[in-house]
């Protein structure tokens, strides 16, 4: 196996935990989940792909931690080639998947000890490693107790420390946050944020636009297999749908035409209306004043609002400005 | 940076002890499948033996060598079954992902199997013993019988786990494993001399290893001929060895396309 540099795995510094991405495809079946995919990204970060279920997030993860080949294109991870080097790759990054990936009949402990072991760690230091992470992710209650009688949520916490048993330069995130409480997502947050600090990068796919942002140096947008936008938080929010919305829903779903029409006064051209939901929603240029304004105009002509709200804009929101239709309506497509 | 041999070791013993752990946490798993064995022992031996002619005999001495034999064919699905398990839930990605040796996740699953049947076997003979079975040709030879066993259901393991391994799922794997299961087992010397079946039946049951397996460790616990049987079950495990070790591990690396 070449190893040009003489790169030593495991000890690799900042500057060689970037990933690089050229003209990757693949498909299944008559399905093409990754349409050409080219992305660099830099070490140090914390990079958010973004897109709804079905837009080829996880099969890029599963061609990055050497799961799966691609068809067409080339990788790299921390400088080696996901193909051809893959089990250097393997060395360098922690992975935790969509679903936890720990061992239901060994305990919390054993199955820190058995990844450290099968990273090659000696006992002695595998089993320390194991005990800081149960302290870190506060499991120590539970250490001793079999993986079958955990919550989800410690699950969730354990097959986080699985991924940062040998603590790698490259940490790879399928949906880290879904299915999650608040309070542990916050947790979470936190422990990733902790990863860059010690110089790490950090790969993770999310559904939500709120955790790219809060999280992300710099975010990919997917849809159907291909990157249809990258930048920062701030370069996505100016170009596709960043600011605030007055989001309503009337009772009466005959009068959103009328509605429309009169919400032009105050936004323009920019009225949106969601078919499926019946939701309107306007751009909130004066934040709450454009709220009341709303509320006093409908209010003006007696029609009934059933709900109204200033909302942050959402993946939708980004989804719709870029594609033109809801990440909703692609997931579906996609089910098809 | 290759995994090194000590290294693919160390790997095969973690995933070894991970699968025993199991079966020390589960102890019904074993419980039952000894329980099972005890009861198919005793229906054969007291509904069958009376009406089976087996030239003299007892029937539990003509009887227990093929059974507690066949007992590892039987036991062969459980692992198919056990490898189709671990591949339907995501643990299988996180070794795949780890720079563990490609051969370990199988092996390790190969050998705690194989020390199943040796507990099973042991089992086994006991009953056995109890029941009025005697072994006839020493204790040297009676060891050796039990090793030929073992080394037969290490060759159906591999085959097992080829099979759980191309399923990939449960159920499946279950009835693929039976398919094949029972036509060994029953068309064979295990049960009846071959010499009461049909022509065309006869044929197969000659061709079929469990039949020279039977032979052999019938030969050697009760004395008897073991030349003839014995280099046909040490070509038929060895080749079934290596060619479902290879086509298994192949099989487990092309996971990723």
């Amino acid at each position: 196996m070449k190893n040009p540099d003489n790169k030593t795995p495991g000890q690799v510094e900042c500057k060689e935990a970037s990933i690089s991405i050229k003209g990757v495809s693949k498909s299944f079946g008559k399905i093409r989940a990754l349409d050409n995919i080219n992305l660099e990204i830099p070490d140090g970060i914390i990079f958010a792909l973004l897109g709804p279920n079905g837009s080829g997030k996880t099969t890029l993860v599963r061609i990055l931690t050497t799961l799966l080949k691609p068809e067409h294109g080339t990788a790299t991870v921390g400088g080696f080639d996901v193909v051809q080097e893959a089990n250097l790759v393997r060395h360098i990054f922690g992975l935790a998947g969509q679903y936890p990936a720990v061992d239901e009949n060994l305990t919390g402990r054993e199955n820190l000890v058995m990844i450290g072991q099968l990273y090659h760690l000696k006992k002695e230091k595998a089993k320390n490693r194991a005990q800081e992470l149960l302290e870190i992710f506060d499991l120590t209650d539970a250490a001793n107790r079999v993986v079958k009688t955990f919550s989800g949520g410690m699950r969730r916490r354990l097959d986080l420390a699985a991924a940062l048993v040998i603590s790698p330069p490259i940490l790879f995130l399928d949906e880290p946050t879904t299915g999650l409480d608040p309070r542990s997502r916050l947790g979470l947050w936190e422990v990733i944020n902790a990863q860059v600090k010690n110089c790490s990068t950090v790969f993770l796919t999310t559904q939500y636009l709120e955790e790219a942002d809060r999280l992300a140096n710099m975010i990919a947008i997917m849809d159907r297999g291909k990157v249809i936008r990258e930048g920062s938080p701030q370069e996505l929010k100016d170009c596709c749908g960043g600011e605030n919305y007055v989001k309503l829903r009337l009772f009466d779903r005959n009068q959103i035409l009328k509605t429309s029409e009169l919400l032009r006064d105050i936004a323009g051209a920019n009225v949106r209306i969601s078919e499926s939901t019946g939701e309107i929603s306007i751009p909130a240029l004066d934040g709450t004043a454009t709220l009341s304004a709303v509320v006093g105009r409908l209010n003006a002509e007696a029609i009934q609002i059933s709900e109204i709200g200033l909302q942050q804009p959402t993946l939708d929101d980004v989804f719709l400005a870029i594609t033109g239709h809801t990440a909703e309506e692609e997931a579906k497509q996609v089910k098809k | 940076m290759m995994t090194t041999v000590s290294q693919t070791i160390s790997d095969i013993i973690v995933m070894t002890w991970r699968n025993i752990v199991k079966y020390l946490r589960l102890p019904q798993l074993l419980v039952f499948n000894v329980m099972l064995n005890v009861v198919l022992l005793l229906l054969f031996n007291y509904v069958f033996g009376g009406a089976i002619q087996t030239g003299g005999t007892d029937y539990i001495q003509y009887f227990l060598p093929g059974f507690i034999a066949q007992t590892v064919v039987f036991g062969s699905t459980q692992t198919s079954v056990a490898i189709a398990d671990d591949l339907s839930k995501g643990l299988i990605d996180r070794f795949r992902s780890l720079p563990m040796s490609r051969a370990a996740f199988l092996t390790g699953r190969v050998i705690s199997d194989a020390a199943r049947y040796s507990f099973l076997l042991l089992i086994m003979v006991v009953v056995g013993l109890v029941m009025g079975f005697r072994f006839e040709n020493g204790f040297g030879p009676a060891v050796a019988g039990l090793a030929i066993i073992i080394l037969f259901g290490i060759a159906l393991t591999w085959v097992a786990v080829f099979i759980g391994i191309s399923v990939k799922d449960v159920e499946s794997a279950q009835t693929a494993g039976f398919v094949w299961v029972f036509p060994l087992v029953f068309a064979s010397s295990t049960y009846v001399p071959i010499k009461t079946m049909p022509g065309w039946l006869q044929a197969f049951a000659k061709i079929n290893p469990v039949t020279p397996m039977v032979d052999t460790v019938r030969a050697l616990f009760l004395g008897g001929d073991v030349n003839a049987s014995l280099w046909k079950i040490l070509a038929w495990a060895i080749g079934l060895i290596v060619l479902f070790l290879v086509l298994a591990i192949r099989r487990y690396k092309r996971l990723i396309n």
